[in-house]
């Protein structure tokens, strides 16, 4: 079984490339470049310089040793969180924004759902002394003061997108139109492992950091490479895709996908995708999609932000399909409660995105010799609003 | 033969397109639009599938498609309205939307709708030639549907030509890079791309469409190809009067300039 892209930019039955033909020259010229581009040695080298002096890898491997108590197994903790931005995503705007300058595209465009991809995109178009838009739903821009607050800071220009329902996926569809418009020397940093082929991959690869450092680490902490399970939260999917990237041919590594099932997965307000969806196209790739009989997106709700998208990237689909992850899903409330426990245990107020993936800890049966790895992808300082208003801590 | 194929036959230039969303401005306005189209002058309906998120769309089809959601409108509703179209008009149709409806149908059961009700043409934005070819062709074929294909200001002259291979009724010639949307001048760049392909002497013939809007747009445009299609401006003018048998005549008689 082949879990990675194959030369039609497949993943088993899902991903492809779903685009209008206004935007075939923009993603074919990646297509052609992306492969030849990263595996260059000169790129290779400020890529990594930039991760390491700039964002502050590698991240730490931290056993977490009284939830490895609660929890009757030895648990680390995979510390994205502690990354320069705050998430992972700042992993993928670096390699994405030192491709477009190989490309030579002059500006930068971005969509964002909380506003992590937007402050990661805006940081490195800063860094690079490159322009950027950042398009994000009306609505979240309500929701998100200080995020957008950030980006303005770091001297982008946010554009409130007011078409649809306002929030992640409209922002999307606002930023290809944009792309459309613009196709010559715009680069579009999609934050996910979605959108069309390369995309899915080209992201996942350039998240593949993350599982590249857990193995080295893991062999100095452990003594092996190899994890029991690793778990992960699944909104579009590109942290989950960096922690289990290098070990998805190691079949004896449980792969574990939390995704997030709002106020209940039957309750109408969930974004659990996998349990939820119908094979489906949306913003250019063949994926799993929450939609109505009539093919109509549904909007999906998470209390998490940066979970709140209606489908998931077309190799966790795969994934799915094929069996090789079990996906799991965690609610507000459990996400809740396992992020003020983490908070409480460890010291650590994780990102709510993160805290669902925690929250799969409870709902998992473990010998006690078991090596378990949470991605950590965010830290909670975006989320303190949330956490008060929650207020049981 | 197709309705299509027969009317580019017949009629070689100055071929008006008109375009509007299904559901829009009324969930039943469908029959009453096409009745009234091709009463007063179009030369081909394209049908639009409303759909949550038309990503080549402006605003103005944008907010056509969120009206004609919000009215109800649906996939299935719109085969039920269509249903004894072929008896009132045989004015050759194109549906037009994106491709997921049409997947969550499913494309065979979709196909077989069409050919009930009479449907010639499809146009999907988001389904490339080459899935077309490899996943889609034979199925279409089947049911006498023929697949329209966008080209731009950008694309190569070896796609255009595997897309002319492709089709076998006309091309769907983007006038300009960007999304659907009314304009009111063509410009010089635009008459270059438009000659540059005029030149290529392609077997099918090729309506120019995006930012034709009114009459000047109109005869400019179908001086570089077999006619044009008209969007945004027809959904303005059914957004400002909603009384169809007024505004549908004017509009038409505005953009052939009859009076």
């Amino acid at each position: 079984m082949k879990y990675t892209v194959d030369d039609n930019g497949y993943y088993g039955r899902f991903g492809g490339a779903f685009i209008p033909e206004m935007l075939y020259p923009n993603v074919e010229e990646l297509r052609e470049n992306y492969l030849q581009i990263m595996s260059d040695p000169s790129f290779q080298k400020e890529f990594n310089d930039l991760l390491e002096n700039y964002v502050g890898r590698p991240t730490p491997l931290y056993k977490a040793a009284r939830l490895s108590e609660k929890y009757g197994a030895a648990i680390y903790l995979k510390r994205e969180d502690l990354n320069h931005t705050g998430a992972h995503k700042i992993n993928n705007t670096i390699g994405q924004i030192l491709l477009a300058k190989r490309l030579g595209k002059q500006s930068i465009i971005a969509e964002t759902g909380a506003g992590q991809h937007g402050v990661a995109t805006a940081t490195v178009c800063a860094l690079m002394g490159m322009e950027c838009k950042v398009f994000m739903g009306k609505l979240d821009t309500e929701r998100q003061k200080p995020n957008v607050e950030r980006m303005k800071i770091l001297g982008a220009e946010v554009i409130p997108v007011t078409s649809g329902s306002m929030t992640l996926k409209d922002a999307t569809n606002e930023a290809m139109r944009y792309w459309i418009g613009n196709p010559k020397d715009t680069h579009y940093i999609i934050g996910s492992v979605v959108g069309p082929h390369p995309y899915p991959d080209m992201v996942a690869r350039f998240q593949a950091v993350i599982s590249q450092e857990m193995k080295k680490q893991l062999k100095a902490q452990t003594g092996s490479e190899n994890p029991d399970k690793i778990i992960a939260c699944v909104g579009g999917g590109s942290n989950a895709m960096g922690a289990f990237y290098e070990y998805l041919d190691d079949l004896d590594v449980e792969l574990i996908a939390v995704e997030a099932a709002g106020e209940g997965v039957n309750s109408g307000r969930s974004a659990a995708t996998t349990a939820l969806g119908q094979p489906g196209i949306l913003h250019g790739s063949s994926t799993l999609l929450m939609q109505d009989d009539d093919g109509q997106v549904i909007e999906p709700h998470s209390i998490s932000a940066g979970l709140d998208y209606p489908g998931i990237g077309p190799q966790h689909a795969h994934l799915f399909d094929s069996e090789r992850a079990l996906f799991l899903n965690a609610t507000d409330e459990e996400a809740m409660i396992a992020g003020i426990e983490l908070s409480k245990l460890e010291g650590i107020i994780p990102a709510i995105e993160s805290a669902h993936a925690l929250a799969a800890l409870s709902k998992l049966e473990f010998k006690k010799e078991d090596v378990v790895v949470v991605n950590l992808s965010g830290r909670g300082d975006k989320d303190l609003e949330t956490y008060i208003k929650w207020g049981k801590y | 033969m197709n309705r299509l194929n027969h009317l580019f036959n017949t009629k070689k230039e100055n071929i008006l397109n008109v375009y509007f969303t299904a559901g829009f401005p009324e969930l039943n306005s469908t029959v009453q639009i096409i009745e009234l189209l091709s009463r007063h002058g179009a030369d081909i309906i394209e049908i639009g599938i409303p759909f949550s998120d038309p990503v080549a769309d402006g605003p103005t089809i944008q907010a056509s498609n969120k009206r004609a959601l919000d009215n109800g409108m649906s996939l299935n509703l719109l085969f039920d309205q269509l249903k004894d179209i072929r008896k009132i008009t045989q004015i050759p149709l194109v549906l037009m939307g994106y491709l997921n409806p049409v997947v969550r149908m499913g494309v065979e059961k979709f196909c077989e709708k069409c050919k009930e009700v009479g449907i010639d043409g499809l146009i999907l934005p988001d389904l490339p030639v080459k899935e077309y070819r490899d996943h889609y062709q034979e199925t279409f074929k089947k049911f006498g549907l023929s697949n329209v294909f966008f080209i731009t200001p950008q694309t190569s002259e070896e796609r255009i030509r595997a897309m002319d291979e492709a089709t076998d009724t006309f091309l769907y010639m983007v006038s300009s890079p960007g999304i659907t949307g009314a304009k009111s001048y063509i410009a010089e760049s635009q008459i270059d791309y438009f000659t540059r392909i005029q030149a290529m002497q392609l077997k099918n013939p090729a309506l120019i469409g995006f930012g034709i809007s009114d009459n000047n747009t109109f005869m400019q445009a179908s001086k570089f190809s077999s006619g044009a299609i008209i969007g945004s401006a027809f959904i303005n003018a059914l957004a400002q009067d909603e009384k169809l048998e007024n505004s549908i005549p004017l509009f038409l008689n505005s953009i052939l300039k009859k009076s």
